[in-house]
C-alpha cells in the first residue's frame, strides 16, 4: 500500500517530466529573471554598484553588502522554508534570534568577567544558544503536531512571549559585549569574505543534503500537501513536523548570533525586529506555496537576494526615505506578478489582441 | 532699649525672608503622585523611570509607580484605580500610544485629579490635562546642525541617517537640523536614507552610501540616535577611513555605548535626550495646584557633549 503510495505522491510533488523539475521550473527562470532586473535597476541607479575594491584585506562593495546583508534572513528563510513547506509557518523567528542572542551575550559577559565553567567557554556559549533556539523549535513543534494548534497562532504565542523571555534574560537592559570569537559569527573576515556568507552557504549545503541526498525532502513535502494521507502511508508527520520547526529554531539561533556579533550588542528589543517577515515574504518569492507540498531552498535564497537587492537599491537611490517601503512593496508585487504564469499569459494574450 | 531696637530688625528681616523660604520649600513635599510608565524597553526610558523616583525622592514627594508593560489597557486600568480611591494629588502620565485617552482623562477631571503627560504625545482635547513635559526634537536637530556647522564653517556634505519615517522623533530631528543648515548655503544633504534607529541598519546603509558616493566628498554623518551612527562608524572603518577625522560624526541620545565610541575618538558629539522629565513635570503638578496658569507644551532640551568628562560634570 504505501509502495504504490510512495511514487504516485512524487509525481504530485515534483514532476518528473524531462526539463520540468524543481530546478528547470519556469519559475526559477523568473525569478533569477527578476533578481537580475533589479541588479540592472541598481547599476543605472549608481554608476559604481557592481565595483568591488580591495581594502585592508577586505572585500568592499555593493554586491558583498548585499551578501553580508542577507545572512540573517538567508538563515531564517532556509528553516522557514521548510517549516512553509509542511503547511506551517513559524512567526516566532524573530523572537527566538533575540533570545538566543541575549542567552548568548549574557554568558560571554560572564566569561569575560571570569567564569571558568567550561559552558562559558564561548565555543560552547554558541552550541548552547543553538541548542535553545532548537528548544524553542521543539516547544513550537510540540504545540503544532501534538497539541494540534493551527501554526500561526502556535508560533505566536512564542513570537510575542519570546521578546518578554529576551528582555527577562538580559533584565531589560541591552549589554554589550567585547569577546571576540562571539563578534566573529557577525563581522569576522575569512578570505576576503565577511564570516556570516560562509556561515549560510554552509547550513544551506547541509540541509539541502539532508533533504535531497535523503527521503527527508520528500516526507516534508507529502505532509505539506496531505497530512493525513501522509500518515496513513506510514510517515510519523508529528514527527517531521517537529524536526522541521526545530531546524527552524537553530535558523534562527544563528541569525540572531549573526546580528549581536555584528554589532556586539544583544538588543533584545530590535534583534530580529520583523525578521519573519521578511523570511516568509523570501519564501514565497522563491515559489513555495503557503499551503505546503513543493519547496525550493535554492529558490528561497533568491528570494532573499532579491529583497536585500531592492533594500540595497534603496539606500544607494537618493530617494526620500518616506518613499521606501511604498517602493519596496510595488517592486515585490511587480516581482511576484512576473512568476505567475495566469498573468504572463493575460498579458501577452492583451498585447496580441491590441496589435 | 537697644535690644527691643535689634529684635525688630531681626522680626522684620524675617518676615521677609520666611515667605521666600516657604515659596523655595514648596517642591511638592507631601503631595502624593501616581506615576503611570510605559515600561522598561530601553536603558533610556529605565534611566527616565529612575531619574522621576529620585527627583520625587529628593522633594518629599509619595511617587506610587505603575509599569504598564507597554499597554495601554494597564495604563488606563492604573489610572482608573488611583482615581476611584482618591489618594493621589495628581497624575503623571508617560503615554505608550497618542489616541484613546479623553474617557479617563475625563474621569480624572471629574474627580479633580490634574494630569500631566509626560514623554509622548496624547491626541486628547488639551483643557483634559494640565500640560505636556517632553523633550524638544527639534532642538536636539538644530544642536546638532549648529555643531556641524561650527566645526566646518559652514562647508559640508552631509549623509543624514534618518530614523523610523514618520516618528516625531525622526521627522522633527530632521526639521531641526535642516532649519539651521539652510542658514548656510555651504551646509548640504546630499544623501538621506532610514536606518530605523538600529545599529545593523545604520551599518548597511552607510556601507552602501560609501560604495555608491565618493567617499572624499562626504564630510559629515548626522544620525538620528546613537545607535545608528555607532552602526555607521563600522562602515566607515571597514571601508578604510577613519571616523570622526575623515568623516565627521553628531548624532542624537547620549546613550551609554556613544560615551565609549567618544573615548576611542569614533564619534564627534551627541545631543542628550534628556531623561530629566521628573523635575519639569512635579513644577507643574506644584504650579498648577497653587492656582497658576501653564503653557500647554514644556519642553526640556538637551545638551550637546563632545566628551565623557563633560557629560559626567553635569550629571
Amino acid at each position: 500500500m504505501s509502495e504504490q503510495l510512495i511514487p504516485r505522491l512524487r509525481n504530485r510533488v515534483v514532476d518528473p517530466r524531462p526539463g520540468r523539475g524543481v530546478w528547470h521550473s519556469h519559475r526559477a527562470v523568473w525569478t533569477v529573471l527578476a533578481l537580475l532586473l533589479i541588479l540592472i535597476a541598481n547599476r543605472l541607479i549608481s554608476a559604481n554598484f557592481f565595483s568591488i575594491t580591495m581594502v585592508n584585506g577586505r572585500l568592499i562593495g555593493s554586491l558583498i553588502t548585499i551578501l553580508d546583508g542577507s545572512a540573517p534572513i538567508m538563515l531564517l528563510s532556509i528553516g522557514m522554508t521548510l517549516v512553509i513547506a509542511t503547511k506551517g509557518v513559524d512567526l516566532s523567528v524573530g523572537a527566538v534570534m533575540a533570545i538566543c542572542a541575549s542567552a548568548a551575550v549574557v554568558m560571554v559577559n560572564r566569561y569575560e568577567a571570569g567564569a571558568t565553567e567550561f559552558y562559558y567557554t564561548p565555543g560552547v556559549i554558541i552550541l548552547l544558544a543553538v541548542g535553545l533556539g532548537a528548544l524553542c523549535g521543539l516547544w513550537n513543534g510540540i504545540l503544532v503536531a501534538v497539541i494540534n494548534i493551527q501554526p500561526i497562532i502556535a508560533t505566536l504565542i512564542l513570537m510575542i512571549s519570546g521578546r518578554g523571555i529576551a528582555q527577562m534574560i538580559t533584565s531589560g537592559q541591552s549589554p554589550t559585549f567585547t569577546n571576540d570569537t562571539l563578534a566573529f559569527i557577525g563581522r569576522g573576515v575569512l578570505f576576503g569574505l565577511p564570516f556570516p556568507i560562509y556561515l549560510y552557504l554552509a547550513v544551506l549545503i547541509v540541509v539541502f543534503l539532508l533533504v535531497r541526498r535523503t527521503a527527508l525532502g520528500l516526507l516534508i513535502e507529502s505532509v505539506g500537501v496531505n497530512a493525513r494521507a501522509s500518515y496513513y502511508a506510514g510517515i510519523n508527520a508529528a514527527l517531521v513536523k517537529i524536526l522541521v520547526y526545530m531546524v527552524s529554531g537553530m535558523c534562527a539561533a544563528l541569525a540572531g548570533l549573526v546580528i549581536a556579533g555584528e554589532v556586539k550588542s544583544a538588543d533584545p528589543h530590535k534583534n530580529g525586529e520583523f525578521a519573519e517577515l521578511d523570511a516568509i515574504l523570501a519564501v514565497v518569492i522563491g515559489g513555495t506555496s503557503l499551503s505546503g507540498g513543493r519547496f525550493s531552498l535554492v529558490l528561497s535564497a533568491l528570494g532573499v537576494l532579491i529583497i536585500q537587492s531592492l533594500l540595497t537599491g534603496l539606500y544607494v537611490s537618493k530617494l526620500h526615505p518616506t518613499a521606501n517601503l511604498v517602493v519596496k512593496a510595488i517592486v515585490v508585487l511587480l516581482v511576484l506578478l512576473l512568476q505567475s504564469d495566469e498573468f504572463r499569459n493575460r498579458l501577452t494574450r492583451l498585447v496580441r489582441r491590441s496589435s | 532699649m537697644r535690644h527691643i531696637k535689634w529684635m525688630l530688625v531681626v522680626v522684620m528681616l524675617l518676615a521677609l525672608v520666611a515667605p521666600a523660604a516657604l515659596a523655595q520649600d514648596d517642591g511638592g513635599a507631601g503631595l502624593t503622585i501616581g506615576f503611570s510608565q510605559i515600561g522598561s524597553e530601553s536603558a533610556w526610558r529605565t534611566s527616565f523611570t529612575d531619574a522621576v523616583q529620585a527627583e520625587a525622592e529628593a522633594r518629599g514627594i509619595n511617587l506610587l509607580f505603575s509599569d504598564a508593560q507597554q499597554e495601554q489597557e494597564n495604563q488606563i486600568a492604573a489610572m482608573q484605580a488611583w482615581i476611584a480611591q482618591g489618594d493621589v494629588d495628581a497624575i503623571i502620565l508617560a503615554p505608550v500610544v497618542v489616541s484613546g485617552w479623553d474617557v479617563v482623562l475625563e474621569e480624572a477631571r471629574d474627580a479633580g485629579i490634574p494630569v500631566v503627560i509626560v514623554d509622548r504625545n496624547v491626541d486628547a482635547d488639551e483643557s483634559l490635562y494640565v500640560t505636556r513635559v517632553s523633550s524638544d526634537f527639534v532642538h536636539e536637530g538644530r544642536l546638532a546642525a549648529a555643531w556641524l556647522v561650527q566645526a566646518t564653517s559652514g562647508q559640508c556634505n552631509i549623509v543624514e541617517l534618518y530614523g523610523t519615517v514618520g516618528s516625531a522623533a525622526a521627522e522633527d530631528r530632521n526639521d531641526g537640523f535642516e532649519e539651521v543648515i539652510a542658514l548656510f548655503p555651504g551646509m548640504q544633504i546630499i544623501r538621506s536614507e532610514t536606518g530605523n534607529f538600529v545599529r545593523t541598519e545604520g551599518k548597511q546603509v552607510m556601507e552602501s552610501i560609501l560604495s555608491a558616493e565618493d567617499p572624499a566628498n562626504i564630510c559629515a554623518v548626522f544620525a538620528h540616535n546613537d545607535d545608528m551612527a555607532i552602526g555607521a562608524v563600522e562602515a566607515i572603518k571597514e571601508a578604510g577611513l577613519d571616523p570622526a577625522e575623515d568623516i565627521l560624526i553628531v548624532s542624537v541620545d547620549a546613550i551609554p555605548d556613544i560615551f565609549d565610541s567618544l573615548d576611542a575618538g569614533d564619534v564627534n558629539a551627541t545631543v542628550e535626550l534628556s531623561p530629566f522629565m521628573g523635575g519639569p513635570a512635579f513644577d507643574a503638578v506644584v504650579a498648577h495646584l497653587n492656582g497658576e496658569e501653564l503653557p500647554k507644551w514644556v519642553p526640556v532640551a538637551g545638551k550637546l557633549y563632545t566628551s565623557r568628562e563633560a557629560y559626567d560634570a553635569d550629571h
